[in-house]
């Protein structure tokens, strides 16, 4: 799968990001080889979604390097999607937000009224097409911004806390959204504080606090017995500051 | 008293009526604060969508002199263009002094930057919103800015009908370079003050029904649209 995935890996090397003088990341190097899901995991404020918006390219870095495969972040940007933790959502017809990013890659008319049509069929929000996305429940919103990732059919998805504030059921739906990118080949890496999330989710844990990667594990391996002792104490259900 | 319910008797039947002479001139009115308006507009919206969106030197002087000029003073307005339009002025050939276009002008000048400054504040708000998605997404400075005067069309009409109540209200301007010549440049409020000098206060209260009645309709479609456009932005 991976000679498959011209994103990977994804190379980041020495990468710091400073605002007005504090470091919301410092000296974070780590390699990502594989497709399939990858959890940013660590406690508010760890830097989990500074770094997720680093690796997209959307904020500059202070110092260090990032690479996508062969491509520099701004190349790679465009074989990528981003889910926030509020929905963006523009204040039109959840149709008309999927058209509109098609419409900004440029994609021709026919094309796009299939594929609006084909993504919200996907994410199960074909009967609320014409409703305003602003209208929906939290749970519609958010799967409607992952139903906008899938239009662009990127290579890679990014989301940053997607569930933070959703309840179990709109979760659960959303959970499955993001299974069903990584079946299909993509990869995939979500920032969360959730260790029951990143359980259910992922194949590989990196984990952060205070701006500094203390792990990198497969998950299986990290939830069995994590090596860094702040990390175990996190598992544990410890809060951890 | 009785000065006054006669005057308003007058005006009701010319109003009634539907008198040639009271339409020309509400006619007029309309043609001339609408013209301005939508041509102000045309420019001053993507203008303030381009100051909210891009950094240059000086962008907090464009942003302050834009909402100071909200509050230009019409007469003044009125006198500049006179200046510039009048025979022995720079634009002196062109021979608009006097005519309705010149009016347009002045008033356009006057609901420009209310219309400008407003639409800068509403796709800034938005902007501090959509930022990240648009960027994320790859989008242009230009599509940026379709995307934020799109999605901000409520509060940016909200905008125009202001332009549009400043316009059709203010005298100042209009007088000085449209000279108030009957059959040619007499407006609503140019009327009202020739004819309340005349002392012909039945066509002046008509007209000045006319006035407050637009006004009231340009508020309630303030209100509403308002009202419609926070409900979408919960």
């Amino acid at each position: 799968m991976q000679s498959q995935h011209h994103m990977l890996p994804l190379v980041v090397n020495g990468v710091s990001y400073v605002v007005n003088g504090k470091a919301i990341i410092e000296d974070v190097s780590f390699t990502i080889e594989d497709a399939g899901l990858t959890v940013l995991l660590g406690p508010n404020g760890a830097g989990k979604s500074s770094l997720l918006k680093l690796c997209h390219g959307l904020w500059p870095l202070s110092s260090g390097s990032i690479r996508w495969g062969d491509a520099d972040v701004q190349d790679a940007k465009q074989k990528q999607a981003m889910v926030f933790q509020r929905p963006v959502l523009l204040r039109r017809s959840a149709a008309e937000n999927v058209d509109h990013v098609l419409k900004l890659r440029g994609a021709s008319s026919a094309d796009r009224a299939r594929v609006i049509e084909e993504s919200l069929e996907w994410a199960g929000l074909a009967d609320i097409a014409d409703m305003p996305a602003r209208k929906l429940s939290g749970g519609e919103q958010q799967s409607l911004t992952i139903a906008r990732a899938w239009a662009l059919n990127p290579e890679v998805l990014l989301l940053d806390e997607p569930t933070a504030n959703l309840d179990p059921a709109a979760t659960r739906r959303v959970e499955d959204l993001i299974r069903s990118f990584a079946e299909a080949g993509k990869k995939v890496i979500m920032a969360t504080h959730n260790i029951a999330q990143a359980r259910r989710l992922a194949d590989e844990v990196l984990f952060l606090n205070h701006g500094r990667l203390l792990e990198q594990a497969p998950a299986e391996q990290f939830m069995s017995g994590p090596s860094d002792p702040l990390a175990a104490r996190f598992i544990a259900g410890e809060l951890v500051e | 008293m009785n000065e006054f319910s006669n005057a308003f008797r007058t005006a009701l039947h010319l109003l009634v009526e539907m008198d040639p002479g009271l339409l020309e001139v509400v006619l007029l009115s309309l043609r001339v604060s609408l013209s301005a308006v939508i041509l102000a507009a045309v420019f001053a919206l993507p203008l303030g969508a381009f100051v909210a969106l891009t950094q240059f030197p000086g962008r907090r002087g464009v942003v302050i002199l834009m909402n100071a000029m909200m509050s230009l003073p019409p007469v003044v307005v009125g006198l500049v263009i006179y200046l510039l339009l009048s025979r022995t002025g720079p634009l002196g050939t062109t021979g608009l002094l006097f005519t309705p276009t010149a009016m347009v002008i002045a008033q356009c000048v006057l609901v420009f930057p209310i219309i400008a400054a407003l639409t800068r504040q509403t796709v800034f708000d938005l902007h501090e919103e959509y930022d990240e998605y648009l960027r994320s997404v790859g989008a242009g400075t230009r599509q940026k800015i379709a995307t934020l005067l799109w999605d901000g069309r409520a509060r940016l009409l909200t905008a125009i009908l202001a332009g549009f109540g400043r316009a059709i209200a203010e005298v100042g301007a209009v007088i000085i370079v449209g000279g108030n010549i009957l059959h040619s440049t007499r407006v609503m409020t140019t009327t009202i003050a020739l004819e309340t000098s005349k002392g012909d206060l039945g066509m002046a209260l008509g007209l000045g029904i006319i006035l407050v009645l637009i006004a009231v309709a340009v508020n309630t479609a303030v209100v509403t649209i308002g009202g419609g456009a926070n409900q979408r932005t919960v």
